[in-house]
C-alpha cells in the first residue's frame, strides 16, 4: 500500500509561501535524516537549516527533529500529513504551541508575536532538546479542583526542582470545616523540570504521591516517597491557583485561549485525548500503583560477567570482556517487555547518560548505564 | 488478574488466625544499668532495692530474675524513694512535689508497680511562697502509719498512711525556737529541714535537722523538744547509732561529729567528738554519713563526699573508716546514694553490716563488709553495658554448650579482685524456668574491647571480656591508668567500677563482630580498619600475629587518606590468657573504619568491607584472595576521611575533660536545658516550615562506595545445575557484587589457595544503599549456617528448585532468581510509606497454635522505628508495629534481632526478640513471636495490712535504709549547694 503523504504548506515569515504534496511510503520511510534530506530536494533549498512540524490530530503543531516524532508524526497520518517548514530563525525562537493551527485559522495570528515578546521566559526551548517533560493525566476521573501530574525525568540526573514544606490544609467535612496538616510546594527551582511544565505551583497542596495519599504522613515521609519514585513521579496536587483548572473544563476555543494567554501549561496536551495519557492512566488510576505496577519504570542493571569457566559449553554469550555489557532486563517475566530499550552501547561503568541518547518515550522504560 | 491479586493480599479469614498465631509483638524486659538514675531505697525485710531515675521511673531488684518496673504518669525526676518495710510499699517523691505511693501487685506469675494515690502538700494560705512547702526530706515512721515531711520552709507535717491524711500536728520553726537558748537564735531563720531520724529505741522519738546545724530531738507524743543540740556548721545529713545514745552528723565543710543523747541535759552546746577527715585544708561536704557498729569493735564509719576541694574536689569518692583501716573508693561517676546491709534484729547489739551498695550515675556498686580488704561483689544485674561507649552489638542465639562452657570458664578466670560471696539482695523468687537454650550477646566498645553477655534469661549477665588493644602499640598503655590510681599514699585510693567513657584510642573502637558459635572462630574488625581473626583457645599463649594489609584502592590513583593512621601491630610476641586469641591481623588500607564482615569458618574465609572497597581473606593460608575498590571516581569525600577533624577534636576535648568528668554540671541544670531546648524546638517548628529539597539520588553521592553487607552462601551463581561457594557485597550507591568462590576441598586447604571471579554486578536502578542480602534455597528458606550441615545441625537446603537472592536496599526489596538474576518479586517501601529500611532480618516465627508450623519471614525495621514482617520470597507485608519512637536515632541504629532457631528439626523454642538500646545505658528487649517471650516470671510475698488500724508495731528498726538522709534531696533537687557555687567562683 502507498499511503499518501501530503505536504500542503511550506510556510515562514521569510520564504515565500510555497505548498507541495508529495507521497512517501508509510513502511519505508526511512529515518529523519532521510526524510529531512528528501524536503531539502523537494524544496530545493539544500543546506538551509529549517524547523519541521507537523499538524496533530487535534491540530496542534507539533516538531519533527527525530526518528521517533518522525515515526509518530507519518503514524497519525490519515492519511495525508501536513508538515509545516520554517527557516530555523535565531532572533525569534520558535515555539510550538497548544492549538496553534487552529488559532491561526481563527486569524488570530496576528496576535502571537506580541504575546510572545510578553513572555519570552515561558518559551519550551528549541525544538531539537524537545521532549515530554509532564502531563496532566486521569483528567476524567478526578475532581476538578484536583491536577495529577506526571513528571518525565528521562533518566537524567537533573532535580525535579522544587521544595515541599508542612503546612494546614482547611477541609469542607460534614461536622464543618476542619483544619488538617498537609503538605505544599514551598518553592521551585529556577529552570527546574517542575518549573518548565508550569503545571506545578507554589503552595500548591500535594494529595497523593503515585497514587498514595500522603495524609497522615511526615513531611520527611513524603520526601522520601518522591524521591523514591522520582523516575516516574506521579503527584496529584490542589493547585493553589484554581482559576486554570476551572478553565481547563471549558469550552475547546477558550480553554486554548486560556492557556495561551496564562501560558501556564503551554505544552501540556489536551490530555483526556493525548495517546501518551491514556497510557499512563491505566497504570495508575487504580489508586495502588502496588506490587510491579510501575515496575517497568525501575529496571535494574544486571552485568554478568562471562570470565567464569562455565561448565556448560554452550555459553555462547562470551564477549571476552570481564565487564561484558550483556544487559539481561529483569522484570517480570509474564510482563510483555517494552520493546524500546536504549542502550548506549560502549560505556560499562553507570555514569549519565548524555542527553543526545535520551529520547521521548512514553512507557518510560529506561536501563541506564 | 490485578483485581485478583489485591483481594487475595486483603481478608482470608485463614490466614488471619495464621498470622495471629506467628505474630505478637510485645515490649519485654529492659536490660542494663537505668539512665540517669536519681534516687535508692531498700527494703531490709523483703531485701528489695528500688532505684528511680530521671524520667520517672521506678524499677524494683531483688534477687536475681525477680524485678518490676514502674513508671510515673509525669516524667519528672524521682528524686527520693522510701520502702515501707514489708509491706511491697513504696513512697516517692518527684522534682514537682508531689508524693506518690506504689504498690507491688502480683499477677499470674508477674509482678507490677502500680500506683495508688499522690498528694501534693497544700501551701499555707496563701502567705508562704510555693518553696516553702517543697519537700526536702520525708521520713515514713517504722511502724509504716505515719510520714513525717520536712520541708525548705523549716516546717515538719504529718501524713496518715497510707491514705495521705494531712494531720493537724505540723512542727514549725516558731516552736522549736522556745527551746532554743537566746544566744543561739541571733535572728535568722533555721533553713530547711535537712534531716529527719527516727529514734532506733523509742518510735515516739524523731531527729530533725535543719539546714543552719541545729538538731531536736522531737517527742511526738508529748509535742515537746526533749533535747537541742546547737551545732553551728551547716548540715548535710544525720545517723542515730544503733543505741540510740548517740547520733552522727555531718557538715558541709568536710567533717562529722558525734551527738551525746542523754535526757539530763536538754540543750547540748558541743558535740563529743568531731573530726574532719580530710583536714586541715577546706573540704567538700559530707554528704551522707553511715555509722555501723561491728562486734568485733570500732564502728565503721561511711561517708560520701569530704574530699580536699582544692586537689580532690573533683573526684566521686566515699570513704569506708574502721578504726585505723581507710579506704578512699574512687568512682568514675557521681554518688547518687547508698546504703547499707546488715543486721535489723532489735534483739542483736550491733549492726554488723554484710555490704555496702552503692548508686553511682553510671552503675551499681556492691562491697562485701564481711571480708577482709572490702572487695567487690559481681552484680548478677544492672550491670553497666555502657562502661566504655557501645559502637556495635551481635546476637548469637542457641549457643552450643561446648562454646558456652569454654566461655564461662575463659570468663571466671578474669575475674580476680571480686568475692564469690553470694548476692547480698535476694528478695523474692524467681519464676522463670531455667532458659532452654543459651543466648549470646556481644557488645564491642570504643575501646576496642568485646564484651559477651549472657542475654538468656531476663538479667544480662557479663559473663567474659576481650580486649583488642593489647595486640597493638597505643600512646597510652591501657594497664597503667588503672594502677596509676594512687598517685599519692593519702588519701588511700581505690579506684572502684567499670565505667570508664574515656577512649584514649578512638581507632580501637569495635565496629563489626561476627562468631562462628560451632568453631568458635570470632572475627572483629575496627575504626582503624583493622580485621582481627582469633580462636578460642583453653590454654595461655604467648605468640606473634600475623599480619597481612590489604590494600583496597587497587589501582585507583590520585586519591590520598587524610583520616587517621592504621594502628601499628606490635612486633613483638603478646602474652594472651585463656579465651578468644588474635591470630590474624588484616589491616585494610586505607585504615578507613570497617563497614561490613562476614566470616566462614568452613571455608576459612573472611570477608570484609570499608568505605572504598573490600577484601577476602584465606586465613587457614593467611593469604588475601581479592580485594575491590568500589569507590566512585567522583567520590573525594571518601578518601579524605570526612570525620577526620571531627575525630581528632573528639580526642582532645576527650583529653582536657578525662579529669574534669561531668561533676561540675549539676543534672538539675541539665534537666532545665534540655527541656528549655526541647521547648525551644517545638517553637521553632510552629514558626518555619521546614522545607525538603525533592532530589532524587544520583551516582555521585558521597561515600557511594561503602560497602554495606557481605555475605557467603554456596549457591548457583554460574549456572542453573552446578552451585558452588559464592561471595555477595552490596554498596551504599546500590551496587552488588556476586564473586563465585573456588574454595578447595577440607584436605587440600594446605596446598591449593582460594580463587574468586566476579560473576555479576547488579546495579539497583534506584541507588538506595544495600541493607542486606541473603540467598534463600528452592524452598524459599534462608541458607543455613555454616556447619549446621555438616554437623546435621540443621536441615540441608534444597539443592533442587531454583535459588534466589534477596536483596534488601533502604527502599526496596527484591527478589532476583539465580543463576539468571532475573527479578521475581519486589516490594517498594519507601515509594508506598515513604520509609527507609534500617535493619533487616530473616526470621523463623513458630506459630503457638501448632509445634511443628514455623514460617520464614522479612523483618524490617525503618526509620520510622516501626516494624514490619513480610513473607518471603512472596514479599507480601503480613504485621506492622510501631517498637521505637521515631526521633530515638541511636534507638534504630543499635537494633539487633536474633537470627532464627537451630532449623526445622528443634521446634521448642524460637527466640524471637531482639534487643536495641533505649538509652545509652540500656537494652530493651522486645518480642515478636507470639510464641516465645522473655520477660520477669517473679513471686515477692508481701505483708500489707489493708486496714490500718490493724497495723501490729513492727520489730525491726531499719534505721539505715537511704530514705532518711537528706543527701539525696540535695543531690537531684539542684546540686548547686553554697560550695559548688564557690567552686564555679574560683
Amino acid at each position: 500500500c502507498l499511503p499518501m503523504i501530503r505536504i500542503p504548506e511550506a510556510n515562514s515569515l521569510s520564504f515565500e509561501a510555497e505548498y507541495r504534496r508529495f507521497a512517501l511510503k508509510k513502511n519505508g520511510a526511512g529515518s529523519f535524516q532521510e526524510f529531512y534530506q528528501l524536503l531539502q530536494t523537494i524544496h530545493r533549498i539544500p543546506g538551509v537549516d529549517v524547523l519541521l512540524g507537523y499538524a496533530d490530530i487535534h491540530g496542534d503543531l507539533l516538531p519533527i527533529n527525530n526518528d521517533d516524532n518522525f515515526h509518530k508524526a507519518l503514524s497519525s497520518a490519515n492519511p495525508l500529513l501536513r508538515i509545516i517548514i520554517q527557516r530555523r530563525d535565531e532572533d525569534e525562537p520558535v515555539v510550538f504551541p497548544t492549538n496553534s493551527l487552529q488559532r491561526r485559522k481563527k486569524g488570530l495570528a496576528g496576535l502571537r508575536p506580541s504575546q510572545q515578546k510578553n513572555k519570552p521566559a515561558l518559551l519550551i526551548g528549541l525544538p531539537q532538546d524537545f521532549r515530554q517533560i509532564s502531563s496532566i493525566i486521569d483528567v476524567d476521573i478526578l475532581p476538578e479542583t484536583h491536577r495529577r501530574v506526571r513528571l518525565h525525568k528521562h533518566g537524567t540526573h537533573k532535580p525535579l526542582g522544587f521544595y515541599i514544606r508542612d503546612g494546614v490544609s482547611v477541609r469542607v467535612t460534614p461536622q464543618g470545616v476542619e483544619k488538617v496538616p498537609g503538605v505544599f510546594i514551598s518553592r521551585l527551582v529556577r529552570g527546574g523540570l517542575a518549573e518548565s511544565t508550569g503545571l506545578l505551583g507554589v503552595n500548591d497542596e500535594i494529595l497523593e504521591v503515585n497514587g498514595i495519599d500522603v495524609a497522615g504522613k511526615s513531611l520527611d515521609q513524603v520526601t522520601d516517597m518522591m524521591v523514591a519514585n522520582s523516575h516516574n513521579l506521579i503527584v496529584t496536587v490542589k493547585p493553589a491557583n484554581q482559576r486554570n483548572n476551572v478553565v481547563h473544563r471549558g469550552s475547546k476555543a477558550s480553554a486554548g485561549n486560556g492557556s495561551a494567554g496564562s501560558g501556564g501549561s503551554a505544552l501540556s496536551h489536551e490530555s483526556a485525548h493525548s495517546p501518551a495519557s491514556q497510557t499512563v492512566s491505566q497504570c495508575s488510576n487504580s489508586n495502588s500503583v502496588a506490587e510491579g505496577d510501575s515496575d517497568d519504570d525501575d529496571t535494574d542493571l544486571i552485568i554478568e560477567s562471562d570470565n567464569l569457566p562455565s561448565y556448560t559449553p554452550h555459553r555462547s554469550l562470551a564477549n571476552g570482556n570481564i565487564h561484558g555489557n550483556t544487559p539481561s532486563s529483569g522484570v517480570f517475566g509474564h510482563r510483555p517487555l517494552p520493546q524500546s530499550v536504549s542502550l548506549p552501547s560502549s560505556s560499562s561503568l553507570p555514569t549519565k547518560t548524555s542527553s543526545s541518547q535520551e529520547s521521548m518515550r512514553e512507557d518510560g522504560n529506561f536501563i541506564t548505564l | 488478574m490485578m483485581k485478583f491479586r489485591f483481594r487475595r493480599q486483603g481478608h482470608d479469614p485463614q490466614r488471619e488466625k495464621i498470622k495471629q498465631d506467628l505474630f505478637a509483638f510485645n515490649k519485654t524486659v529492659e536490660h542494663g544499668f537505668p539512665n540517669q538514675p536519681s534516687a535508692l531505697a531498700y527494703d531490709p525485710k523483703l531485701q528489695l532495692m528500688a532505684i528511680g531515675t530521671k524520667s520517672g521511673a521506678i524499677k524494683v531488684y531483688g534477687a536475681p530474675g525477680v524485678e518490676c518496673t514502674g513508671l510515673h504518669k509525669e516524667t519528672a525526676t524521682v528524686t527520693q524513694l522510701h520502702f515501707f518495710p514489708g509491706q511491697g510499699r513504696i513512697l516517692s517523691l518527684l522534682d514537682d512535689n508531689t508524693l506518690h505511693l506504689w504498690e507491688i501487685e502480683q499477677k499470674e506469675q508477674c509482678s507490677h508497680l502500680e500506683e495508688v494515690c499522690s498528694f501534693m502538700l497544700p501551701g499555707r494560705s496563701g502567705i508562704e511562697s510555693t518553696s516553702a512547702t517543697r519537700v526536702t526530706v520525708l521520713l515514713p515512721k517504722l511502724s509504716c502509719d505515719l510520714l513525717a515531711v520536712g520541708t525548705e520552709g523549716g516546717g515538719v507535717h504529718f501524713l496518715e498512711l497510707p491514705s495521705f491524711t494531712l494531720l493537724d500536728r505540723s512542727i514549725f520553726q516558731d516552736e522549736i525556737m522556745q527551746s532554743v537558748p537566746e544566744e543561739y537564735k541571733c535572728g535568722k531563720s533555721l533553713g530547711p529541714v535537712e534531716s529527719l531520724q527516727e529514734h532506733p529505741q523509742h518510735p515516739d522519738k524523731i531527729l530533725i535537722g535543719y539546714s543552719r546545724g541545729l538538731v531536736v530531738l522531737w517527742d511526738l507524743q508529748s509535742r515537746h523538744a526533749d533535747n537541742v543540740f546547737l551545732g553551728k556548721q551547716q548540715l548535710e545529713s544525720l545517723v542515730w547509732v544503733r543505741s540510740g545514745n548517740s547520733f552522727v552528723s555531718s557538715h558541709s565543710d568536710g567533717g562529722y561529729m558525734v551527738w551525746p543523747v542523754s535526757s539530763s541535759t536538754p540543750c547540748t552546746h558541743e558535740p563529743v567528738t568531731s573530726t574532719i577527715p580530710y583536714g586541715p585544708f577546706p573540704c567538700k561536704a559530707v554528704n551522707k554519713i553511715l555509722w555501723r557498729t561491728t562486734e568485733s569493735g570500732a564502728p565503721l564509719v561511711l561517708f560520701s563526699g569530704g574530699m580536699p576541694r582544692a586537689s580532690y574536689g573533683d573526684r566521686h569518692c566515699l570513704t569506708i573508716l574502721q578504726d585505723s583501716q581507710h579506704i578512699t573508693l574512687d568512682f568514675t561517676s557521681r554518688v547518687i546514694d547508698f546504703f547499707t546491709i546488715h543486721c535489723i534484729d532489735r534483739d542483736k547489739e550491733f549492726d554488723d553490716p554484710l555490704a555496702l551498695v552503692v548508686l553511682l550515675e553510671e552503675e551499681l556498686v556492691v562491697i562485701d563488709l564481711q571480708t577482709a580488704g572490702w572487695p567487690t561483689i559481681p552484680s548478677p544485674y544492672l550491670a553497666p553495658l555502657h562502661s566504655s561507649a557501645i559502637t556495635c552489638s551481635y546476637h548469637i542465639s542457641n549457643v552450643p554448650t561446648k562454646l558456652w562452657d569454654r566461655v564461662i570458664s575463659a570468663g571466671q578466670r578474669q575475674c580476680h579482685l571480686q568475692t564469690h560471696t553470694n548476692w547480698p539482695i535476694c528478695g523474692g523468687k524467681n519464676l522463670a524456668p531455667s532458659p532452654k537454650q543459651q543466648e549470646l550477646l556481644l557488645t564491642g566498645h570504643e575501646d576496642g574491647t568485646v564484651r559477651f553477655w549472657d542475654a538468656s534469661g531476663v538479667s544480662l549477665r557479663p559473663l567474659y571480656k576481650l580486649s583488642t588493644a593489647n595486640i597493638f602499640q597505643t600512646d597510652c598503655d591501657h594497664n597503667d591508668s588503672l594502677t596509676q590510681a594512687g598517685e599519692e599514699d593519702w588519701p588511700p585510693f581505690r579506684k572502684v567500677g567499670c565505667f570508664d567513657p574515656y577512649s584514649d584510642d578512638p581507632r580501637l573502637g569495635i565496629q563489626k563482630i561476627c562468631l562462628c558459635k560451632y568453631s568458635g572462630k570470632l572475627l572483629v574488625a575496627g575504626t582503624a580498619g583493622q580485621v582481627i581473626v582469633l580462636y578460642l583457645c583453653d590454654e595461655k599463649s604467648d605468640h606473634m600475629i600475623d599480619v597481612a594489609t590489604v590494600d583496597l584502592l587497587q589501582d585507583r590513583e590520585g586519591f590520598t587518606w587524610k583520616g587517621h593512621d592504621r594502628l601499628p601491630p606490635k612486633s613483638s610476641s603478646v602474652p594472651f590468657a585463656p579465651g578468644f586469641q588474635p591470630v590474624v591481623l588484616v589491616q585494610c588500607m586505607p585504615p578507613a573504619a570497617v563497614t561490613a564482615v562476614t566470616l566462614h569458618a568452613e571455608w576459612n574465609l573472611i570477608a570484609f568491607g570499608t568505605s572504598h572497597g573490600f577484601g577476602l581473606f584465606d586465613y587457614h593460608r593467611r593469604s588475601p584472595v581479592l580485594a575491590r575498590c568500589t569507590l566512585h571516581p567522583n567520590d573525594s569525600l571518601a578518601m579524605e576521611g570526612p570525620l577526620s577533624r571531627v575525630k581528632s577534636l573528639k580526642k582532645s576535648l576527650r583529653q582536657s575533660f578525662r579529669r574534669i568528668r561531668k561533676s561540675r554540671v549539676s543534672g538539675k541544670k541539665r534537666v532545665m536545658v534540655q527541656e528549655a531546648n526541647a521547648q525551644l524546638a517545638e517553637q521553632d517548628a510552629e514558626v518555619t516550615p521546614v522545607q525538603r529539597r525533592i532530589e532524587p539520588r544520583s551516582a555521585d553521592d558521597s561515600l557511594s562506595g561503602v560497602v554495606r553487607c557481605l555475605c557467603f552462601a554456596d549457591t548457583f551463581l554460574r549456572d542453573g545445575t552446578h552451585h558452588g561457594p559464592t561471595m555477595w557485597a552490596g554498596t551504599n550507591s546500590g551496587c552488588v557484587y556476586a564473586y563465585a568462590l573456588d574454595v578447595p576441598s577440607q584436605d587440600k586447604f594446605s596446598e591449593q589457595s582460594v580463587e574468586a571471579l566476579l560473576g555479576k554486578e547488579i546495579q539497583l536502578m534506584h541507588r538506595a544503599p544495600v541493607v542486606s542480602i541473603a540467598v534463600l534455597d528452592g524452598r524459599g528458606n534462608p541458607l543455613p549456617e555454616p556447619y549446621e550441615v555438616s554437623r546435621d545441625l540443621a536441615k540441608a537446603p534444597d539443592m533442587q528448585g531454583s535459588h534466589s537472592v534477596l536483596i534488601a536496599s533502604e527502599e526496596q526489596f527484591k527478589v532476583f532468581m539465580l543463576p539468571r538474576v532475573s527479578a521475581k518479586t519486589k516490594f517498594k517501601l519507601t515509594a508506598h510509606e515513604g520509609c527507609r529500611v534500617r535493619k533487616v532480618a530473616l526470621v523463623n516465627f513458630s506459630s503457638v497454635a501448632s509445634e511443628d508450623y514455623s514460617e520464614n519471614g522479612l523483618v524490617c525495621l525503618t526509620n520510622l522505628g516501626d516494624i514490619h514482617v513480610f513473607s518471603i520470597p512472596a514479599l507480601r507485608p503480613q504485621v506492622r508495629y510501631d517498637c521505637i519512637r521515631k526521633e530515638d536515632i541511636s534507638g534504630i541504629a543499635s537494633c539487633v534481632f536474633t537470627k532464627t532457631g537451630q532449623g526445622e528439626y528443634f521446634k521448642k523454642i524460637f527466640l524471637k526478640s531482639r534487643f536495641y538500646l533505649i538509652s545509652p545505658s540500656e537494652y530493651e528487649r522486645f518480642s515478636l513471636s507470639a510464641r516465645v517471650i522473655t520477660k520477669p516470671l517473679c513471686q515477692l510475698d508481701v505483708d500489707r495490712p489493708h486496714d490500718p488500724s490493724e497495723l501490729s508495731p513492727l520489730s525491726s528498726p531499719a534505721l539505715d535504709s537511704p530514705n532518711s538522709s537528706a543527701d539525696i534531696t540535695l543531690d537531684t533537687t539542684g546540686e548547686l549547694t553554697v560550695e559548688d557555687v564557690k567552686d564555679f567562683l574560683v
